[in-house]
């Protein structure tokens, strides 16, 4: 019997280069946080930055060469949602953060909530 | 898929076999982005939490890095692995892809076990979820991670005996390509977990 491959979008679309450099960025951008952090290299705030940038490069690394997600017009209703996506969880996470910092700077000892930032 | 809004919603026997795969790759997609918004909320209340230790231990004396850098490759091996699993079933072998799938299995199943034994050890100590509100919303947040994973361990099982039974048919590509999805996506939420919980917890 012939076998008869699905020809799509999404995920199915990947070709061993395109995983083995997916997975080559990913080990870099896990290892470099870790790093910093376990070894305590840079101050406080240069880290949080660094740790923060490594996640979101990882995530778009993910998505490009994991998922193969890109701006091909097959894919453009992926995007299209993930965009969307992508607006209600900054809105969701960042005000939950920005209103209970808030509340705190308001109502609280600065001492317990100044450590956060 | 293709051109225009008005194909996703096309009979899907006049376009064959290839649009109804790829319209139930989108629907599949969609669940994943609301998946998204909920781990958001999870992610927001861990957020807000994060320092209410209540007395109780901080993330610095609970977490250790390496450890969770041993979970973090686990899952990352995982999802490369699924990836040459999705090769496998485009080239049509059946027992690469079997070998893959069974390999991506015990990675994933390497992670959960590893999460086990973290949250058994943190509950023996008393640092349980009662014992503050950040420990509550750690426990929630990376046990409803964990939970996707088992949920997704449950589906490889389930493909890997399809593709045993039927073969690689069209459908069973099919819904291989969408555990692909999920898969890829739940090690995209873990990249979140271990910034936002673990390092910034050790920090």
């Amino acid at each position: 019997m012939e076998h008869e491959a699905i020809e799509s979008a999404g995920a199915g679309a990947g070709s061993l280069g395109s995983y083995l450099t997916g997975f080559t960025l990913a080990v870099v951008l896990t290892i470099i946080p870790f790093a910093l952090v376990m070894s305590g290299a840079l101050s406080r705030p240069m880290t949080v930055v660094a740790i923060f940038s490594a996640a979101v490069v990882q995530i778009f690394v993910h998505l490009r060469y994991f998922l193969h997600l890109d701006g091909s017009s097959q894919e453009r209703w992926n995007l299209l949602a993930i965009v969307f996506t992508a607006l209600i969880v900054i809105i969701l996470v960042g005000g939950s953060v920005w209103i209970m910092v808030n509340l705190h700077y308001r109502t609280l000892d600065p001492a317990v909530f100044l450590p956060m930032l | 898929m293709s051109e225009a809004i008005g194909d996703i919603y096309a009979p899907a026997e006049e376009h064959g076999h290839s649009e109804t795969v790829d319209r139930a790759a989108f629907g599949f997609w969609l669940y994943i982005m609301s998946d998204c918004v909920l781990f958001a909320a999870l992610f927001a209340t861990f957020a807000v939490l994060s320092r209410n230790y209540a007395g109780g231990p901080t993330g610095h004396s609970l977490f250790d890095l390496r450890y969770t850098l041993g979970e973090t490759l686990c899952l990352l091996v995982s999802s490369v692995t699924y990836g040459f699993a999705m090769l496998a079933v485009h080239r049509g072998s059946r027992r690469q892809v079997l070998a893959w799938l069974a390999m991506t299995f015990l990675l994933g199943l390497g992670f959960v076990g590893m999460e086990i034994h973290e949250f058994h050890h943190m509950v023996a100590i008393g640092a349980g979820p009662d014992r503050s509100g950040f420990l509550s919303a750690f426990f929630t947040l990376v046990g409803t991670h964990g939970a996707h994973v088992t949920a997704g361990l449950i589906w490889m099982l389930v493909m890997m005996a399809q593709v045993l039974g039927k073969g690689l048919t069209l459908p069973v590509q099919s819904r291989l390509m969408r555990l692909s999805m999920f898969w890829h996506f739940l090690d995209i939420v873990w990249i979140g977990v271990f910034t936002v919980v673990y390092l910034m917890g050790v920090m």
